[in-house]
């Protein structure tokens, strides 16, 4: 009986380990299928003219992405900064200014936003924002301008539950000294807490940076796909994201394997992000 | 001075804050206002076959549930047993650090990745074609970190006291697991499967390159389907038709904003449970 008991304790544990291993498997699965499948593409093309070329023309075998990745460079870097910092505010505004009761119904609407389906946002952009940006600047309308507009609304709520988050981990300790000195509230927040929450905030904006990169069919609908380097922010542009969702239906050959690079050069920037992330969190308990 | 620029200060911050509610109210308000008046029994309780001028969503209603069922049957007991294996029983350590580096990289994937990987995997390599079942291997991989994290936590959070009450009575550590620990965190485990699920009826990317975009509820695990979010996606794309487009896109905020809306609930109380009440 006891060594029944045994026996099912170690198996139950390798049972439990198998499962955990599972999740390694996976991310394994993942980046080895793609960089296998994508390889031969780099091999074809060569890494540095699939990078940097400027015309992607599938019928004629050209296939480059500078476009796409600085649409995504662009677009990401626009959502980052417009709604990044809109967030941040509204963290500011959550954490320190509004009375407790009007930040306990502003939250949950701001989580809210966070549960909206991407593809809601990207129907929402096409019907609603892409008309007012032709009606207003001209142009069709489907643009990066459209892109940041509608990126910017989904990482808000990322940005604000984890800047808010930052900002709460700040000893009271901190404000009081400053306030104790005569700072008004508006520069204890600026000059003492917002500092002292830094990485945690800097780690929000990275992972909301992260998200917006990654953004697929929210980005489709209001881009405008043009695989070209745009000029204006009234240019339609197509991020790395769209390339592959758009032209993975019907691609074969060497087309196929461009997109699977396109996948590949996807992941290095997540890669990047995600080291970015650590860097930031690391940077912040050093600095204490 | 300092005091004109500390109330702009104030002013900026309410702005953007003014901002960020009055964007999901337009959302919301422009959606569901064109959107209600096409939701009927009519909508919900009929096929898709627009050529015969049907434009109903059952079928996909049905496609969307036996996505989301078979893959949180995959994701769960994996995602579980894996967040067991590391709450309860893995050292801290090289396996430890090397497990959860991996777990946090599965979450920062993009969907569109998980979609590529899907095809190429699961449809073409395992030759399980545009299917549920591709689409719920894929979608369980993505809400694997999601189920994992939130059952770690919850079994953080059970006091160390239960286990050794259950210990000291002679029981186990697998009886302690399964009989003590395991249902006090089942609030929180239940919370992180409601949110997975209102993920992967709002996924559009990874679902759309695995299950294909059939507007015929499975039959089989092998039977290529559309779920509600696929659904839109193409009402849209190819503008076939903005009313139900409108009607699709309500239903699915309803459901998954009520989905959340459950969950958070469920956290909520079970942080209740484990603090007695008290506000912390």
């Amino acid at each position: 009986m006891k060594r029944m008991k045994k026996a099912l304790e170690r198996v139950a544990e390798t049972g439990f380990f198998l499962c955990a291993a599972a999740a390694v498997l996976a991310l394994a699965l993942i980046v080895v299928f793609l960089v296998a499948k994508g390889v031969p593409a780099a091999s074809k093309i060569g890494l540095w003219p699939f990078i940097s070329g400027t015309v992607w023309q599938p019928s004629a075998e050209k296939f480059g992405i500078a476009p796409m990745i600085a649409a995504s460079l662009l677009s990401t870097l626009g959502a980052a900064v417009a709604g990044g910092l809109i967030g941040l505010a509204c963290a500011l505004l959550l954490a320190e200014v509004a009375p407790r009761a009007l930040a306990g119904m502003m939250r949950p609407l701001i989580h809210l936003l966070a549960g909206i389906p991407s593809v809601v946002y990207g129907f929402f952009g096409l019907m609603a924002v892409v008309p007012l940006i032709t009606q207003w600047f001209g142009g069709t309308g489907n643009s990066l301008l459209a892109v940041i507009v509608i990126l910017s609304a989904m990482i808000l709520p990322t940005m604000v539950s984890l800047a808010e988050t930052a900002l709460r981990a700040v000893p009271a300790a901190y404000r009081e000294g400053s306030l104790a000195l005569g700072a008004t509230k508006m520069q204890t927040m600026l000059r003492v807490t917002l500092p002292a929450a830094k990485s945690g905030v800097l780690n929000a904006f990275v992972l909301s940076t992260g998200r917006a990169i990654g953004e697929t069919m929210a980005v489709i609908l209001v881009a405008g796909n043009r695989a070209a380097l745009p000029s204006s922010i009234l240019d339609p542009v197509r991020p790395l994201t769209a390339n592959i969702a758009l032209e993975l239906s019907y691609a074969s050959g060497l087309h196929e394997e461009a997109l699977y690079l396109t996948g590949v050069v996807l992941l290095l920037f997540i890669v990047g992000i995600n080291i970015a992330s650590h860097l930031a969190l690391r940077g912040g308990k050093g600095g204490r | 001075m300092r005091k004109i620029l500390d109330a702009l200060g104030y002013i900026l911050l309410w702005l953007c804050g003014a901002l960020s509610i009055a964007f999901l109210a337009v959302i919301l308000i422009y959606v569901l206002s064109r959107g209600i008046p096409g939701v009927n029994w009519q909508f919900l309780s009929t096929v898709y076959k627009p050529g015969l001028g049907l434009t109903g969503i059952r079928q996909i209603i049905w496609g969307t549930l036996g996505i989301a069922g078979l893959t949180l049957a995959i994701a769960v007991p994996v995602g579980v047993f894996a967040a067991i294996y590391m709450a309860e029983y893995a050292k801290r350590g090289r396996v430890l650090t090397a497990i959860r580096f991996c777990v946090e990289s599965l979450a920062g994937i993009p969907s569109i990745l998980y979609g590529l990987f899907g095809y190429t995997f699961f449809v073409m390599q395992c030759a399980f074609g545009f299917s549920l079942l591709s689409s719920a291997l894929t979608l369980a991989i993505m809400v694997l970190p999601v189920i994992i994290r939130a059952t770690e936590e919850a079994l953080f959070t059970v006091p160390v006291s239960y286990r050794e009450g259950s210990l000291a009575l002679g029981a186990g550590k697998l009886t302690t697991l399964m009989r003590v620990v395991l249902p006090s965190a089942v609030p929180g485990i239940l919370s992180a499967i409601i949110l997975s699920m209102g993920r992967v009826m709002g996924e559009t990317a990874a679902v759309y390159y695995t299950a294909g975009t059939m507007a015929k509820a499975p039959q089989t695990v092998f039977s290529s389907t559309r779920s509600l979010a696929v659904h839109l996606y193409l009402l849209v794309k190819e503008g076939l038709g903005a009313g139900e487009a409108f009607a699709t896109a309500t239903v699915l905020i309803v459901i998954i904003v009520g989905l959340n809306a459950l969950a958070s609930w469920i956290a909520r109380r079970m942080s209740q449970r484990f603090t007695g009440g008290a506000k912390t």
